[in-house]
């Protein structure tokens, strides 16, 4: 198949499947909801009135207040993380690097923990609200990112071992950060702080979805404006500056777009782990790694897997929430060892 | 000889407070061929680097049409001058043709781009590389890498061209064939500048040699005027015969 048509094939099937993941996650749950009554109440939002129609307020409020914002931030924080996860690889021209997998997930999440627990006490942040806990995410997220690319690049290029280990070490330094806040946290500030260890997509309310919602649409526009660009990183630096390219300014740039992204997502959702690793990897596979097309492609795809993710989460065991950052990594963390062992194979590991 | 489009004056670089090229001035005009040559570690890809903007000389300057090279912008540059570097890796699975598509993006939103297919037609023909264009870059061999990437840069059509090794990896009738190709480029108007090892591949092919040694350019002119024995020997410090076919100079190691 060639690649134009691989790229039709994949826009069906994600589209196929996307309307059949939220069509599920709609309707299944505690309380059924059958399809009819989804239609009936999504008509009436925009202003059709039928006879489909839920009549059941339960049903309405169930819909409107606990699962569509839960599914539109499914949507939308796996997006984000996915096009994080592209446009990081892009940069880093390695497969590997993801901002859970580097830290910057981790770093992101010890930012709005911080802010949490320093919530209660300093003024400024208790008022920001919400805000605040997105800043110091974004703030956590790009230290760690600018912290791993200064340690891993070399003379233009990336140093896998170095990448992985800085990643290594930073997960470490934010797992006992969050460790010490969780310490000096009173009881409320604990919860809060392992739900965003776990991520979860529980309780997501709209004003939340709203915030993720335009960073992601932001970040996902700007990063495939930059993706021809992209393509020429994958030159080489010399030889992207070569064809025009200001590395340096598209380098932070893009390092300020992958913290953005990451931190909005984990600053509502906690850290969900390796959807920037599995999503894109699976994508080039099927279309090849033109940016233009991975970054999008990307986008659908993370939202996508998050939502079946996250339908899995609520309705694996009956009546508990399992924390959906436990799930992606228990299916990311295979794949990687795959990945690990498939450029072992290629390039006799890492040197 | 065409007014130079490109000259360095008194061009120094200092890296670590060691001189790696100490004052070198040369003018490389549009139509010829230059070729760069001289021992391991003299200094000749710190100095494609200085001509090609890679590099700041620490002292001296270079001029392109009259201004200073540092003074163009990333895309500017981009669309006055391309570079073959050494080394060639691609991150991601690109295939051949995609690679050599790059080549074209200084282009874009230009009147240029309707170039495009002609260009990348030229490009494949000249650097032979027709039937890899649905391989994948990352499973070509060395010498095919390094073809793909002379056909990338030939896409990008600019005035002046910098080679550094184009024949490195190469067998011999596709080093013949890159460097006749770099004549061709001469002959069409363009600046060519190569960095070659083989100096009979050099004398056959380059209108002007520029040999440097330890830094500092040690002679420039036709290969016939830098390549006498007496001058190899002393920068080599290796015997050298020199035999004269069609005109041009071969140089033979004394065994």
């Amino acid at each position: 198949m060639s690649r134009r048509a691989r790229g039709i094939t994949l826009s069906i099937v994600l589209a196929v499947v996307l309307v059949a993941g939220v069509l599920l996650s709609s309707i299944i749950g505690q309380l059924s909801i059958s399809p009819s009554e989804v239609l009936g109440s999504l008509l009436r939002a925009v202003g059709i009135d039928t006879s489909l129609a839920p009549t059941d307020p339960i049903v309405e409020s169930t819909l409107w207040v606990v699962r569509f914002p839960r599914i539109v931030m499914a949507l939308a924080v796996g997006a984000a993380l996915a096009v994080a996860g592209a446009v990081m690889q892009a940069i880093f021209g390695n497969p590997l690097a993801e901002p859970g997998v580097v830290g910057v997930s981790s770093g992101a999440a010890l930012g709005a923990a911080a802010a949490i627990v320093l919530g209660a006490n300093v003024a400024v942040l208790a008022n920001l609200g919400s805000w605040g806990t997105a800043v110091f995410a974004f703030v956590g997220g790009l230290l760690a990112t600018l912290l791993v690319y200064f340690m891993s690049r070399a003379n233009g290029r990336t140093e896998v071992v170095t990448l992985l280990l800085t990643g290594i070490a930073i997960n470490a330094f934010a797992g006992a950060g969050l460790a010490f806040l969780l310490f000096i946290g009173d009881t409320a500030s604990r919860e809060q702080i392992t739900f965003w260890q776990l991520g979860s997509l529980n309780g997501s309310r709209w004003q939340e979805v709203a915030i993720v919602i335009v960073v992601a649409i932001v970040g996902i526009v700007i990063a495939a404006l930059l993706a021809r660009r992209f393509d020429l990183l994958a030159l080489g630096e010399r030889n992207a500056r070569h064809l025009g390219i200001n590395v340096e300014a598209l380098r932070i740039g893009s390092i300020v777009l992958v913290a953005l992204l990451t931190g909005v997502a984990v600053a509502f959702c906690g850290i969900i782990a390796f959807v920037g690793l599995v999503v894109p990897h699976i994508i080039r596979m099927a279309i090849g790694p033109s940016h233009r097309s991975l970054i999008i492609a990307s986008a659908v795809g993370g939202g996508v897997l998050l939502v079946f993710a996250d339908l899995l989460a609520r309705t694996l065991v009956a009546g508990a929430d399992l924390p959906i950052g436990m799930l992606t990594s228990l299916i990311g963390g295979p794949f990687f060892f795959y990945l690990l062992a498939r450029q072992r194979k290629r390039s006799g590991g890492f040197a | 000889m065409a007014a130079p489009t490109l000259s360095a004056t008194g061009v120094s670089v200092v890296i670590d407070n060691r001189a790696i090229l100490d004052s070198v001035s040369l003018d490389i005009a549009a139509g010829e061929l230059l070729a760069l040559v001289g021992p391991n570690g003299a200094g000749k890809s710190t100095m494609l680097g200085v001509l090609s903007g890679d590099l700041t000389p620490s002292g001296g300057s270079v001029q392109l049409d009259g201004r200073d090279l540092g003074s163009y912008s990333h895309l500017e540059l981009a669309r006055r001058r391309s570079v073959l570097t050494q080394e060639n890796q691609v991150s991601f699975a690109f295939t051949a043709a995609e690679v050599i598509e790059m080549g074209r993006s200084p282009w874009l939103k230009t009147p240029q781009l309707a170039e495009d297919d002609e260009a990348i037609a030229a490009a494949l023909r000249a650097a032979d590389v027709g039937h890899l264009v649905a391989r994948q870059y990352s499973s070509l061999s060395g010498g095919e890498k390094a073809r793909v990437s002379l056909a990338r840069v030939l896409a990008q059509r600019t005035g002046i061209v910098f080679l550094d090794e184009p024949t490195a990896a190469l067998d011999l009738r596709h080093q013949e064939e890159v460097m006749r190709c770099a004549a061709e480029l001469a002959a069409s108007g363009r600046a060519v500048v190569v960095v070659v090892h083989d100096l009979s591949l050099a004398a056959a092919y380059a209108h002007r040699v520029a040999l440097i040694s330890g830094g500092q350019l040690d002679a420039v002119g036709t290969p016939a005027e830098v390549f006498t024995a007496e001058r190899i020997e002393r920068v080599y410090g290796l015997a050298v015969e020199i035999v004269e076919r069609g005109g041009r100079p071969v140089v033979l190691p004394v065994r």
